[in-house]
């Protein structure tokens, strides 16, 4: 029995909906670091200043980055406990689901030893 | 969405059967603390599969799907929702609306893909809270990456 469990960017509610977007994910992913302030972050993408702003101003809505001081300058940083309430979730839903196919894979083994 | 693909030694018919056969879903669709009783078992589109789950404190809940698709062996797709309280539809909380894909990849080896499109954190967190034992396995994704990259690079300072 083989299970993967693939991941694709679910929609609404914040969490989610900020991490259904794939520069908002470059984006998290970059600020990990909290090395880069805005004006740095959008250097990376090819959209306008503004369009990054309003992914960022997403991701803080969704809790997901805060803007923090690191010395004299603003950085964009994430929150990684928000993305490991996500990861938690998944993870669960994924157990859930590999419990079903266990007792599923079960059943099928039973009735095979019936039919010998 | 999410997507969660497994395999079986076994025909699609028989991987149907784990569907369509209430006796046979009653035993796995609940954790084993869990089990379910189905009470209505109707596989075609526009029909319902009622069941309830007593959990071990005598917690009580009941749960059905609205079937939208149903195509043996090979498809099958339902909303599962939750009925609150005393089991009347009134306040329920739609929960996910899942996509089952049974296909043959061999000859006596099948593949099915569970498709769950969820309308809000807060009915993913329902599902959990009913549906799962505290197993925790490895999920592999982009958030994953990203938490290893961020272990990396600490580890690094």
């Amino acid at each position: 029995m083989v299970v993967s469990v693939q991941l694709a960017p679910p929609d609404v509610d914040r969490l989610f909906g900020a991490l259904a977007d794939h520069t908002r994910r470059d984006i998290v992913r970059r600020a990990i670091t909290a090395e880069e302030g805005i004006v740095e972050l959008a250097s990376h993408y090819s959209m306008s200043f503004a369009a990054v702003q309003k992914h960022i101003a997403i991701l803080e809505r969704a809790g997901l980055v805060t803007k923090a001081r690191v010395g004299r300058r603003k950085v964009v940083r994430t929150n990684r406990e928000r993305l490991r309430v996500v990861r938690h979730l998944l993870d669960e839903y994924e157990a859930l689901w590999r419990g079903r196919i266990d007792r599923m894979a079960d059943l099928i083994a039973d009735t095979q030893e019936h039919d010998r | 969405m999410m997507t969660i693909e497994a395999e079986f030694d076994a025909s699609p018919e028989r991987v149907w059967q784990l569907w369509a056969d209430p006796r046979q879903l009653e035993r796995w669709w609940g954790p084993p603390n869990f089990p379910a009783t189905v009470t209505q078992h109707t596989l075609a589109p526009g029909g319902r599969v009622e069941y309830q789950m007593l959990g071990p404190q005598g917690d009580r809940h009941r749960g059905y799907w609205e079937i939208l698709e149903a195509d043996a062996p090979h498809r099958l797709v339902f909303r599962d929702a939750v009925a609150s309280g005393d089991g009347t539809p009134t306040t329920d909380m739609p929960l996910a609306t899942t996509r089952v894909t049974i296909e043959a990849v061999d000859v006596g080896r099948t593949r099915m893909s569970i498709e769950s499109r969820f309308p809000s954190v807060a009915a993913m967190e329902w599902v959990l809270a009913t549906g799962t034992d505290d197993g925790r396995t490895r999920a592999v994704g982009q958030i994953d990456a990203i938490l290893a990259e961020d272990a990396l690079a600490r580890h690094r300072d």
